[in-house]
């Protein structure tokens, strides 16, 4: 019998800060070299249990510890957060934060120079680490210059120059488009087969973490381990959704066949599920892809052009049109523009020639703040955006600005605040409100002052799967009720899938394709070229002989909306 | 690279010896100059940094900023000196050779030459901050403030500060345009007090995201055992050389010639008026 690496008995922890524990009697071991998820919608414990194994908790958030923790047969609370990073290396989400040298070698090198180990030793293992991770090239450079994946991949090179036999990631999909994250996925496999490591991943795309073979998955809800077995068992039971977790999406795809999910053998695999049986079953569900009804031209963008400097053009006559009431979702690869064109259209930026219409009048002469009155953006932190410290005078203050008169702000918050679900909590300081809390907040903020047109900024980004449903009903109403024009600037596979009506492709600037989502993602060369992956549906599909997967993408999205 | 102070790969010998030596050198040369009030011994110091700036291969318009920055002060200072203590010269030089004016506004070639020799400390430090700031890489230059004594969490301060500030710069872009958007108004459009409200709003979502920022940073680097050892060894560090050495023991030297005439002089004027 092999001695657990990592062994919880009983554990129950409370911050000191909080009243209530976050997490309740906690049982768990894990063995060396096993890849283990850790799954769990937002508040459901998992990045408390991270903070455990890597022992910020107790030494950078204070709190009160029962049960046995055990790391290496020694026990985690004794020891100092130097001594176990020294034996479970950790990978934070956010790869840019975490990026402290200032170049690629440097941050390499961090722990070793904290280590006060001689410099020719940290060259040489610097060198070997950032080869085996293609950065070899890269060394000199500064974080800006690198690409989201890169940053990642200088993480982990900074962490495994310890040798250490496990590592910690937490949430490694959060800052990756899903190109990168499956990049990164594949990487953390290779590693663990290579180097004989022991691969603790927190994370709720269930979808993209399968893909890396992962041997047990632990699920999570308040603070309590409701599920601990392997991917195949856990999907049979069907306990992903039950919990705030969407399941894979040719998982979706087989229970709206009605196939027995519960007895299918091998179900975590999309490439080894034995579904030859089920072709005919699957095939029926195929539902033609709704096409583009909207008429209404609402704004229109006619031969833009536009460059930071000379030498990395933009965009060189871009020219598309948004329709009236329409939900959009633009994609495309890191830098190819996306943002860019959104900042041209709230007037962030301004174009060297072309024209932005809206309703047929041409915006170019109007300020920031004048458009803002016709088109809301809705940043991607949120942080970046709230200013007030109460919920009701962060999105009254648009209307107070614009000397709208008492009662009509009233009014009018009110009611906004009412569609957010906010209204009861309108005292409330903002600090009490969660991330998902924040960005609804800051959507009200913008909504307040009538927009007809809504373009938000990787809205799920840092949400869970039950969050983004309920923005998601959320935004569908008010593109409803007010008829909203909504463009969604998005990574987010299932967001694409499953929300958007029409998808266009920007990649360098230029419009590579104006699609249905359906389609885009079963056309494997558009994917790649937006930095997008096939979804499972797609290997599903290519597997039975399936022609025409977007069909059975659009099932699963007529599935979702039914929700 | 990181290039806020202008550090840019040169291929110059002041590019290649190391921050340690250039920090000791620096310090050196402008403690004696600050020290020395002797005119001869000052203005061959100008020329020596002048000179080395030269060979550093350092564009003008890389510098023309920082040169105008310290001169608009050099003038500054020099007229309120004029203005407050019209006589210093006269009590420092204890003799009394009228120029022109009268009662207070009394000018003296003693006044005159006083302010000439702090101009001229002026004209040697600037080249020769210059010179530091512009060929040593930010990391290895806390390296070298490691190396002379400087406790390495402070040093390391400095190289992170440089790290982020970029970050903090994009940031404050966003933040600003979004504000604008919800109808802060900070453009020249708007009144100076209108202004001034607006960029108080975005005053307080920079320090939210840059509170977060840094409880991340902290974070990351003790798990990666930052502050663990009482002493870190530096990446960016370079052994010692001869080049080295010798810029040491040039910048000793040039400090000796310094002292010997401060026992010379009788103390650290070099007065031609007696």
């Amino acid at each position: 019998m092999v001695a657990p690496l990592i062994d919880f008995q009983h554990v129950t922890f409370k911050y000191h800060a909080q009243a209530e524990a976050t997490l309740h009697d906690i049982s768990f071991q894990i063995y060396p070299g096993e890849k283990v998820l850790i799954a769990g919608a937002s508040g459901s414990g998992k990045t408390t249990l991270l903070r455990l194994l890597n022992g910020l908790i107790p030494q950078a958030y204070a709190g009160d510890i029962t049960g046995k923790l055990e790391l290496n047969g020694k026990n985690i609370i004794d020891q100092t957060l130097f001594d176990l990073s020294l034996q479970a290396g950790t990978v934070l989400q956010d790869s840019d934060a975490q990026f402290v040298g200032l170049t690629v070698a440097e941050d390499v090198a961090f722990a070793l120079e904290n280590d006060h180990q001689p410099v020719d030793k940290i060259k040489s293992k610097v060198a070997k680490w950032a080869s085996r991770f293609g950065l070899g090239e890269r060394l000199d450079l500064a974080p800006q210059m690198l690409s989201g994946g890169q940053k990642q991949r200088t993480a982990m090179a900074g962490v495994l120059v310890d040798d250490g036999k496990l590592l910690l990631f937490d949430e490694p999909l959060a800052s990756l488009d899903p190109a990168a994250g499956n990049v990164a996925m594949t990487m953390i496999n290779r590693l663990q087969v290579e180097r004989d490591l022991t691969v603790v991943i927190i994370e709720h795309r269930i979808e993209e973490v399968l893909r890396a073979d992962v041997d047990r998955i632990i699920v999570m809800a308040d603070g309590k381990i409701v599920a601990n077995d392997t991917p195949t068992t856990i999907i049979q039971s069907g306990i992903l959704p039950e919990n705030g977790l969407d399941e894979p999406l040719f998982v979706q795809l087989l229970r709206k066949a009605n196939v027995d999910v519960a007895t299918l053998a091998n179900v975590a695999d999309v490439n080894s599920v034995d579904v030859q049986a089920y072709k005919q079953v699957i095939e029926d569900l195929k539902t033609p892809v709704i096409k583009q009804v909207k008429k209404n031209k609402k704004l229109v963008i006619k031969d833009l052009v536009f460059n930071y400097d000379d030498k990395h053009p933009i965009f060189n006559g871009l020219s598309t049109a948004i329709y009236q009431g329409e939900i959009l979702g633009i994609v495309g690869k890191n830098g190819s523009g996306k943002t860019t064109l959104s900042h041209l259209l709230t007037g962030f930026l301004t174009p060297e020639s072309g024209d932005i219409l809206l309703d047929g009048q041409s915006l170019l002469s109007q300020s920031i703040k004048e458009r803002a009155d016709n088109i809301g953006y809705v940043l991607q932190n949120p942080n970046h955006m709230i200013t007030k410290s109460t919920v009701y005078d962060e999105v009254a203050s648009g209307l107070v600005l614009r000397e709208v008169d008492a009662q009509e702000i009233e009014t009018r918050t009110r009611k906004v605040l009412k569609l957010v679900d906010l209204d009861s909590m309108r005292h409330w300081p903002i600090s009490a409100l969660s991330f998902g809390q924040k960005k609804r907040l800051t959507i009200a903020a913008v909504l307040v002052l009538d927009p007809q047109v809504l373009i938000l900024d990787e809205p799920t980004a840092g949400q869970d799967a039950t969050h983004t449903s309920e923005l998601l009903n959320f935004l569908k109403e008010i593109n409803k009720t007010a008829n909203t024009t909504i463009i969604i600037i998005t990574h987010d596979m299932h967001l694409l899938a499953n929300f958007v009506s029409r998808a266009l492709v920007i990649v360098d600037g230029t419009l590579l394709a104006d699609t249905t989502p359906s389609e885009l993602l079963a056309n494997a060369t558009l994917v790649e070229a937006a930095s997008l992956r096939t979804t499972s549906i797609y290997q599903l599909a290519s597997r039975l002989n399936i022609d025409q997967p977007e069909m059975l993408n659009a099932a699963i999205v007529h599935h979702s909306t039914t929700i | 690279m990181n290039n806020l102070f202008g550090y840019k790969q040169r291929d110059t010998w002041l590019n290649r010896a190391t921050g340690t030596a250039k920090l000791i050198g620096f310090l050196t040369l402008t403690t004696i100059g600050m020290i020395s009030y002797d005119t001869r011994f000052l203005i061959v110091l100008s020329l020596l940094s002048v000179l080395l700036m030269k060979t550093a291969k350092i564009q003008y318009q890389e510098y023309a900023l920082m040169l105008k920055f310290v001169l608009f002060f050099a003038i500054i200072n020099l007229v309120m000196i004029t203005i407050l203590a019209p006589q210093y010269g006269v009590r420092l030089y204890g003799t009394n050779h009228v120029l022109f004016g009268s009662g207070y506004w009394t000018i003296t070639e003693e006044q005159l030459f006083y302010e000439f020799n702090l101009l001229i400390k002026y004209f040697f430090s600037l080249p020769l901050a210059i010179i530091l700031l512009f060929t040593t890489n930010p990391s290895e230059f806390a390296a070298g403030l490691n190396k002379i004594g400087v406790p390495y969490k402070i040093a390391y301060a400095f190289a992170i500060t440089l790290r982020y500030i970029p970050d903090v710069q994009s940031d404050y872009r966003t933040i600003s345009l979004a504000q604008q958007a919800r109808g802060y108004e900070i453009s020249k459009k708007a009144s100076i007090l209108a202004r001034s409200r607006g960029a108080v709003q975005i005053i307080m979502p920079l320090v939210f995201t840059s509170l977060n920022r840094i409880d991340t940073i902290s974070q990351a680097m003790e798990l990666r055992r930052f502050g663990r050892e009482k002493q870190r060894s530096w990446y960016q560090e370079q052994v010692f050389s001869r080049l080295d050495i010798l810029i040491i023991v040039g910048s000793i030297i040039v400090g000796f010639l310094g002292i010997t005439l401060l026992f010379v002089n009788n103390g650290r004027l070099y007065n031609p008026f007696k």
